[in-house]
């Protein structure tokens, strides 16, 4: 395989009126995970289907595992996994019946067939549930079989569009580890998500898509520095305190401050801010009511990065971002 | 065989992989009657129902005695049932495109025809299976058989032939349709007044006269009239050859508009 398990080079995808993909280049390494991090219309999924085949670029190029994704479809096809933004199984069979029908359609034997089932059924935790059809299936099992069907065919190129949206924590904990996983195993992977964390975690690149086009674009620890790695969340125990804490806040870190409610945020870059702003809060006599360390949300990314807010209403789709 | 195991990826499908591949995917919609079995009752149990509920309702007053509508009517409750039984193409085809499973198979290396074939093909398999029951129930009711019994299946290719025709008009439907309840309400919105505007249920004759041309030409009336023929003797060539025409022409107008459609709306799914 070519170094780049993925290069697309000025990609535009147009809806009517809409320029949902706008000059998008993207560059991933053989055996990598590039993370799309995006608010709700960015682009992301749009991006996700051209590059498995499934929609026609309006131009520019792209090679997926060396093969183009125009004119090499079918070769693309053999060498990729997709999991789409919504879970794509059969509702109305059974967890190893949607397997059996991915596998018999690659190619496989029966038994083969029979077998990777079991493997993939096993790896995923959905033994039990495997005579069960699908539509009984919750969320996150639903999530899993939607991977599984998608590693039928042991695709060296992994495309997963939102994997984490909508699970719980622990849910997105065990997607996480078996995306891992398979990482570890070889696998080049293109995941798309609404999560700095999660990009963060699983990414060895990111790309920040807004409107259609690449804002940003680098290595977690690179966006980080920019972004601010943590942010520190005091919250104030009543309406009177605001005024102390942001005047403490702002002399330390020179930048932006955020009010949300009771809620002021700012980057927490150095490892002794924290210790300074509780000593001054104590200082003024200001005891918050709340007081953590967390990584900055898709907003806090955007703000810093565009200097605007995200699309209005990435807002409620971020709100769970830190799990 | 496809996937990792290949060093360098097949460049397109053989036309026997194709084959295979539509008949894994009529498998599969088969295989969700077994978890579903309610979808039974659409193609075996409301034929049977409409067969018995005419015949007893309509029998006596219709032709005098039940057992001579019957004679009458089985070939008809057999056309009518077919056109029915076509919703389901669209009905699942829009299901497979409103839930992703569509999108899944297009990312598969497999024929770019086999998801709709094997669709087509399943529902043939489901159509032949009401047509057998339905003779079955009608035999048991006392249906006579006046010709032979080779006739019995030609009259079943007539109606497949048909059916396969139709199908692509339920394409259509369930690629236009907003979701699978559109495609029930749009398809069988459409055929009732198709199916009951024929010689379904009361002879020709019987119809007034400036509607007599407008059901002589319906497909539905051709097919019937040639089932007729068929299983109890009258005439066979003419209505079978008008069927086939209608079938032809059904085919030609809609399989291309269907997939032209399909096409559409695969390029427009973001
Ligand atoms: N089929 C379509 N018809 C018209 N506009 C579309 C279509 N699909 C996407 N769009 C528009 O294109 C833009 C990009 O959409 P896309 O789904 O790629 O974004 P996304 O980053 O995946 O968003 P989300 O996080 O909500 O999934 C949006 O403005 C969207 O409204
Ligand atoms: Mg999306």
């Amino acid at each position: 395989m070519s170094r780049h398990a993925i290069l697309a080079d000025g990609l535009v995808k147009r809806f009517g009126d809409t320029l949902a993909v706008d000059h998008v280049d993207l560059a991933v390494p053989s055996g990598t995970v590039l993370g799309v991090l995006g608010p709700n219309g960015a682009g992301k999924t749009t991006t996700v289907r051209m590059l498995t085949t499934l929609l026609q670029p309006d131009a520019g190029r792209a090679t997926v595992a060396g093969y183009d994704i125009r004119t090499q479809a079918h070769q693309v096809r053999q060498l990729i996994g997709l999991t789409g933004q919504y879970a794509s199984v059969d509702e109305k069979l059974t967890g190893r019946e949607n397997l059996l029908l991915i596998g018999r359609l690659l190619g496989l034997t029966r038994r083969q067939a029979r077998q990777r089932a079991a493997e993939l059924l096993g790896r995923f935790q959905l033994d039990e549930a495997a005579h069960k059809a699908a539509k009984a299936y919750s969320g996150g099992m639903r999530r899993r079989l939607d991977l599984a069907a998608s590693l039928v065919g042991q695709p060296r190129i992994l495309f997963l569009d939102e994997p984490t949206t909508g699970l719980d924590p622990r849910a997105r904990l065990d997607l996480w580890q078996l995306i891992q996983e398979l990482v570890r195993e070889g696998t080049t992977v293109l995941l798309t998500t609404q999560y700095l964390e999660e990009a963060d975690r699983l990414a060895d690149n990111i790309v920040v898509m807004d409107r259609g086009r690449v804002i940003a674009s680098g290595p977690p620890e690179q966006l980080k520095a920019r972004v601010g790695a943590r942010m520190l969340a005091i919250t104030a125990r009543t309406e009177a305190d605001l005024p102390a804490i942001r005047d403490i806040l702002s002399r330390m870190v020179h930048d932006r401050v955020e009010i949300e409610g009771l809620t002021i945020a700012v980057p927490a870059d150095t490892p002794d801010v924290l210790p300074t702003v509780v000593r001054q809060l104590d200082a003024a006599g200001v005891a918050p009511g709340e007081l953590m360390l967390r990584s900055p949300s898709l907003d806090e990314v955007f703000l810093s990065l565009t200097g605007h807010a995200a699309p209005e209403d990435s807002g409620e789709s971020t709100g769970g971002g830190n799990p | 065989m496809t996937g990792s195991h290949h060093e360098t990826p097949a460049i397109r499908v053989s036309l026997l992989a194709g084959l295979q591949q539509t008949f894994t995917l009529a498998w599969r919609t088969l295989l969700q009657i077994r978890h579903n079995p309610w979808e039974l009752g659409d193609f075996s149990i409301q034929p049977v129902l409409f067969l018995l509920l005419f015949l007893f309702v309509f029998g006596g007053a219709i032709a005098g005695s039940t057992s001579d509508y019957l004679q009458f009517m089985l070939p008809g409750i057999i056309v009518m049932n077919m056109m029915f039984v076509t919703v389901y193409v669209g009905h699942g085809l829009n299901t497979d495109l409103t839930k992703g499973v569509f999108d899944r198979l297009r990312a598969l290396p497999i024929a770019r025809w086999a998801p709709l074939a094997g669709r087509i093909l399943a529902d043939l398999v489901k159509q032949a299976w009401s047509i057998l029951l339905l003779l079955a129930v009608g035999f048991l009711l006392g249906f006579r058989l006046e010709t032979w019994l080779g006739a019995v299946l030609l009259m079943g290719l007539l109606v497949l032939t048909m059916a396969l025709a139709v199908s692509w008009i339920m394409v259509l439907v369930g690629v236009v349709a907003r979701d699978p309840e559109h495609v029930q309400l749009f398809g069988f919105t459409a055929l009732f007044p198709i199916t009951f505007v024929s010689n379904v249920f009361v002879p020709l004759e019987s119809l007034p006269g400036w509607l007599q041309p407008v059901v002589a030409l319906n497909p539905v009336s051709t097919l019937t009239e040639a089932s007729r023929g068929l299983l109890l003797g009258g005439p066979v060539l003419e209505p079978a050859l008008w069927s086939m025409a209608w079938a032809a022409l059904i085919a030609a107008v809609f399989a291309p508009v269907s997939l032209w459609a399909l096409n559409r709306r695969l390029a427009r799914s973001g």
